[in-house]
């Protein structure tokens, strides 16, 4: 049977794919000096990536409409900052206020640890301290119903951002003067620009996928499709979706601390309502409720949105004719409409609740086949049934 | 502080309060009717400060506000018919993303058409003339604020209660389906809902920003999300509600700035919805419903 | 059917990259200049200016300067062969995320030396990120001292900011002001910065700061703030700030009845700020890079003759900078972009490292004076001009030489 054929053939496929790609990456990587609006696209686009998905699981999965992303990205993207700024220069990014002294105690016990090895413990606390946080702000919050919840989220992530910017937290976060001298995510030597983004983005999107298949992943998809019903069944309603709350903003975070490290330097500002918006943009291009539709519009987005459309904010002469319409702005105008567009014609994105598979790509001719003869025969069926009327008549 | 320097601050405060008030009803007409947060009504309002702009440049003021009230009186019952009339059944969140997909077009929208540059408000000679109260000095706008918003108010009351558009409002805010069983034209009375909303706007946006003479595409977001906190401060689907939470809200932030604190001005205003909704769900005027957090 | 199409995109995603190793995409408009004959040779300069934003009138001016200064100059010779300088403008739109961005497609387009940025938050934030790509910057009027302090690729052509605090506070102790109010814009490094050194400059002189305020980027109600100083009632108000907040703190606080005189630094000479407080702006006084009416500079006479000439040549160029009124940040840029020619004929290589190299050498005389750079890649500047806004136009008052920040030296005008 063709489609046996198809399910032996997919893992063979996926790692043929991976390690393409990896190949791809690493040529990619030495070669980033001529390339680097590539690099900074797969970059960006690995970051989003991770945003994307850990946005999709409350808001794809679970039916929790939360609007707190800038906020958990702003607690991550501080945590990795400050920890990883380098001791030895940070005094010349606090210069208005100066270093607050626990926090440097907390370098200084850290500055042992090697680089890679550093970078990585900052994501994860970072990732702790936002979940720590969403746990608190869960407990009231996720009582409200959908449009009270997404307010009540957007203004936690405001008052984060506020704390933020604070002047009280001068000495800690440097107010609003934001962070720079950030490490990035390449060596001295400029290797692991791709591959580490690669990975951390990967192993994130490996663990949300394991919840979204476990026992729990099924139990928020219930929640998702009638929570009565997922309540009535036994499902603990809150704790259930405090978990995937909690979950997502722990891999929010880590996706802003990856871009901090892509960024370089940050302020409050950076993580303004409207980064929530953005991702929310990608979410919905790439279909609620589907991890690789998230994944597939985040590169997509991130590369046309920086790359391939940036013309159209360019005045641009063929000859003589100046192109009409193209000037600053009207790349955004042109996503705004997209987004729009896939709201009121293609609610369902990209990839709809479904995820990406061999089987059916390897199946579509056979589908297509089938679905021209079926089309062919209601097709007939449609003539013939013209025709009687005719002879009715 | 002194006590003409209070006064002062009070002034500034209710001034800001009554153009928050305006808009906050916007929202809180809408969401009695359609259970959605319009998000695009703040940048309906960021747009009316624009439609002011080129307005004035070629009619004088008393022609040129009956044009913007106009303007965006059409451009929110455009956008309820484009953006949220298709999604009537489909689930909350599509509506409220298409909410969200709306306010974002009219920001990138107005960056595109106006650039992003601020642009300078065109001034309304009797609005700004300066008075002198004792030891106070302020312009007359700041007076006319709260006075036009609780006229307009009781204005809008007296249409609720009384005429018999008012009463399908009312019915169709009660119960959406049987309102429509019972023979009222449901579209009709949300072309009217948003009509009504973006004139509040559109007034409100010619007192906010002929006190601060400069628009810029972003400079509907915030003051947008406030409002809306405003109109859960004060009872959702309640018109006097609204109008409380507006004044709340902005001698609230006046205040704040005032003491030095004005990075927590946003934030505090966010710290009212989350302990209105934990502590009063209803709000401080609201009725007692069922399913509306 | 959708997969099928997801499919095809992910793929194009895959290839495209590849394809367009050969085709670097270049990140601006450039501006094309008649200059032929010069076969392929091009050495790209970036702009990295905002255009948009709070300071995005200001930035344009910049931008103007710089491409008069291409089109004056529209070819450099690097080892006896002539290359075409063609301009890389990008918009950093005001905003500390937006220049991360900015700079990134610089340094991508492949630029060999970068001009920008007005605004020191923006530069300082970019700051990084040229340094990591071995691409020098020249910074045309970011004044904060951080642009530069510990990057060895960041240059400016202006003063910086405790030379300028220094000056303003100079001059307001010399105009008989006793107390002062300082208004700063909280996380933008060039307000807060130049407020403070005004503070200390201000106290050390036996004054005292009556009021300190700050206020929110992108706040547009300064009612609150200014009734607190309306109370605190000082002899004069320090307010560095943004071309688009500079006429609403002046025109709210002469509504609230403030009749101090109200002082800023550079950035506040922009003919939009006459423009949109009208009589109001009558007698604020800021402290600025160069002089139109200075006459004893021929560089300058030259410029400002050929400069009107440009501006009148385009109608958007002369709305956009407010008329005819020569900006000192136009001067900059123009010298700026004829520092940075002197740089690559000194380096006689397209190579940015050779070109950084080269610019700590640099000794060129501009339009704003003559431009060296110290240690830290700071131009050695010791004059700034005073002006004041009088009949509805910049008027200069005079200028100030401070030998060191330490003491300071007033020259009256005639």
């Amino acid at each position: 049977m063709p489609v046996n054929k198809h399910r032996k053939l997919s893992p063979v496929l996926s790692l043929a794919v991976i390690l393409l790609l990896l190949i791809f990456l690493i040529v990619l990587e030495q070669h980033q000096a001529s390339n680097r609006m590539v690099v900074a696209v797969l970059q960006k686009g690995a970051i989003l990536a991770v945003a994307a998905v850990a946005m999709n699981l409350p808001n794809g999965f679970t039916g929790i409409f939360s609007l707190g992303m800038a906020g958990f990205m702003s607690i991550g993207a501080y945590i990795t900052a400050i920890l990883t700024i380098p001791t030895d220069t940070i005094e010349s990014v606090y210069y208005i206020s100066g270093v607050a002294g626990w926090v440097m105690s907390i370098k200084r016990a850290l500055d042992g640890l090697p680089q890679p090895l550093l970078v990585l413990v900052a994501l994860l606390i970072g990732g702790l301290v936002a979940s720590l946080f969403a746990f608190l702000i869960g407990i009231p919050v996720l009582r409200f119903k959908s449009d009270y919840l997404a307010i009540a989220t957007l203004g936690f992530s405001e008052i984060i951002r506020a704390l933020v910017a604070s002047p009280q937290l001068d000495r800690v976060t440097n107010g609003s003067y934001g962070l720079k001298n950030i490490p990035g995510f390449a060596t001295a030597s400029g290797s692991g620009a791709l591959l580490i983004p690669f990975a951390i983005a990967a192993v994130c999107i490996f663990i949300m996928v394991l919840v979204i298949n476990s026992s729990y992943g099924r139990a928020f998809k219930a929640i998702r499709e009638d929570d009565i019903a997922a309540e009535a069944m036994g499902i603990n309603l809150l704790k259930h979706k405090e978990l995937s709350f909690v979950i997502s903003s722990f891999f929010t975070a880590i996706s802003g601390g990856m871009l901090a490290m892509y960024m370089r330097s940050i302020d409050s500002k950076t993580f303004q309502v409207s980064l929530t918006y953005d991702i929310l943009l990608i979410v919905v291009i790439g279909g609620m409720g589907s991890v690789t539709g998230s994944i597939i519009s985040a590169f997509l987005i991130t590369a046309s949105k920086e790359w391939w459309l940036r013309f159209f904010d360019q005045t641009l002469y063929i000859g003589n004719w100046q192109v009409p319409l193209l000037r600053t702005g009207f790349r955004m105008v042109v996503f705004s409409v997209l987004l729009m567009v896939v709201v009121l014609f293609y609610r369902r994105g990209l990839m709809g609740d479904r995820e990406f598979s061999w089987e059916d790509i390897l199946g579509l001719p056979r589908r297509w086949r089938r679905r021209r003869a079926v089309t062919a025969a209601a097709r007939a069926d449609a003539a013939e049934a013209k025709d009687g009327g005719k002879h009715d008549a | 502080m002194s006590f003409s320097t209070f006064i002062q601050h009070c002034l500034t405060g209710i001034s800001l309060g009554g153009a928050y008030a305006l808009i906050s009803i916007g929202y809180t007409l809408v969401y009695g009717i359609l259970l959605l947060i319009n998000f695009a009504h703040a940048d309906i309002f960021m747009m009316a400060g624009y439609f002011m702009i080129f307005a004035m440049a070629s009619f004088p003021w008393q022609v040129a506000i009956p044009i913007v009230i106009l303007a965006t009186v059409v451009l929110g019952v455009v956008i309820e018919r484009v953006a949220y009339k298709p999604l009537r059944n489909a689930p909350r969140m599509s509506v409220m993303i298409s909410a969200i997909g709306v306010s974002y077009l009219l920001q990138n929208l107005a960056t595109y058409l106006f650039s992003a540059l601020p642009q300078g408000y065109p001034t309304i000679p009797p609005l700004k003339k300066v008075i002198q109260l004792g030891s106070v000095t302020t312009s007359l706008v700041t007076l006319i604020t709260p006075v036009l918003t609780i006229l307009l108010v009781i204005l809008l009351m007296l249409l609720v209660r009384h005429s018999k558009f008012g009463m399908a409002m009312r019915a169709v805010s009660k119960d959406f389906e049987t309102s429509q069983l019972m023979g009222i034209k449901i579209n009709r009375v949300v072309s009217y809902t948003f009509a009504i909303g973006s004139a509040l706007a559109a007034i409100g946006s010619i007192l906010y920003f002929t006190d601060r003479m400069s628009v810029t595409p972003f400079s509907g977001t915030m003051p947008g999300l406030k409002c809306f906190v405003a109109a859960v401060l004060g009872g959702i689907g309640s018109i006097p509600g609204a109008m409380i939470g507006g004044f709340i809200i902005g001698i609230t932030e006046t205040f704040l700035v005032a003491f030095g604190y004005s990075t927590y001005s946003d934030a505090v205003t966010f710290l009212f919805l989350i302990i209105i909704l934990i502590v009063r769900p209803t709000g401080l005027l609201g009725e007692e419903l069922t399913e509306k957090v | 059917m959708k997969k099928h199409l997801a499919f095809i995109l992910t793929a194009a995603m895959l290839i495209l990259p590849l394809a367009a190793c050969s085709t670097t995409p270049s990140g601006g408009t450039a501006t094309t200049t008649a200059g032929s004959g010069s076969g392929d040779n091009v050495i790209k300069v970036g702009v990295f200016e905002p255009v948009t934003g709070e300071n995005g009138g200001g930035g344009f001016q910049e931008v103007l300067g710089i491409r008069y200064a291409n089109q004056e100059k529209p070819t450099v010779d690097i080892g006896g062969q002539t290359y075409k300088v063609e301009l890389v403008e990008v918009d950093n739109k005001s905003d500390k995320t937006e220049a991360v961005s900015a700079a990134q497609s610089l340094v991508s387009s492949g630029v060999s030396v970068i001009l920008g940025s007005y605004g020191s938050g923006v530069s300082i934030a970019a700051g990084d990120i040229f340094e990591e790509a071995k691409i020098p910057a020249i910074g045309v009027s970011c004044t904060n001292p951080q642009v530069t302090s510990g990057n060895d690729y960041y240059f400016r052509v202006c003063f910086i900011d405790p030379f300028q605090g220094t000056v303003m506070a100079n001059y307001a102790w010399g105009e008989g002001a006793k107390t002062a109010a300082v208004i700063t814009q909280l996380g933008d490094d060039y307000s807060s910065g130049l407020g403070s050194y005004f503070t200390s400059s201000f106290k050390a002189l036996g004054g005292t700061i009556a009021d300190e305020e700050q206020f929110q980027t992108n706040q547009t109600d300064f009612k609150a703030i200014l009734t607190n100083i309306k109370a605190a009632n000082p002899d004069i108000i320090f307010a560095p700030s943004s071309i688009a907040t500079a006429p609403l703190i002046i025109k709210q606080a002469r509504e609230l009845g403030i009749t101090a005189p109200i002082t800023a630094g550079d950035t506040w000479e922009n003919a939009s700020i006459i423009e949109n407080a009208g009589d109001d702006a009558e007698g604020v006084a800021l402290s600025t890079f160069f002089d139109e009416g200075d006459t004893s500079n021929t560089v300058a006479t030259a410029f400002l003759s050929g400069f009107k000439a440009f501006l009148n040549a385009d109608k958007s160029y002369l709305e956009k900078n407010g008329g005819e009124a020569v900006a000192a940040v136009s001067a900059l840029g123009y010298d700026a972009y004829n520092v940075a020619l002197e740089a690559i004929k000194g380096a006689g290589s397209t190579d940015s490292q050779a070109i950084r190299d080269a610019l700590v050498n640099v000794d060129y005389t501009g339009v704003t004076g003559n431009i060296t750079f110290d240690s830290n890649g700071d131009a050695n500047k010791n004059i700034a001009y005073i002006k004041t806004i009088k009949d509805g136009a910049f008027t200069f008052l005079k200028t100030v030489e401070i030998a060191d920040t330490g003491s300071a030296e007033t020259t009256a005008a005639n």
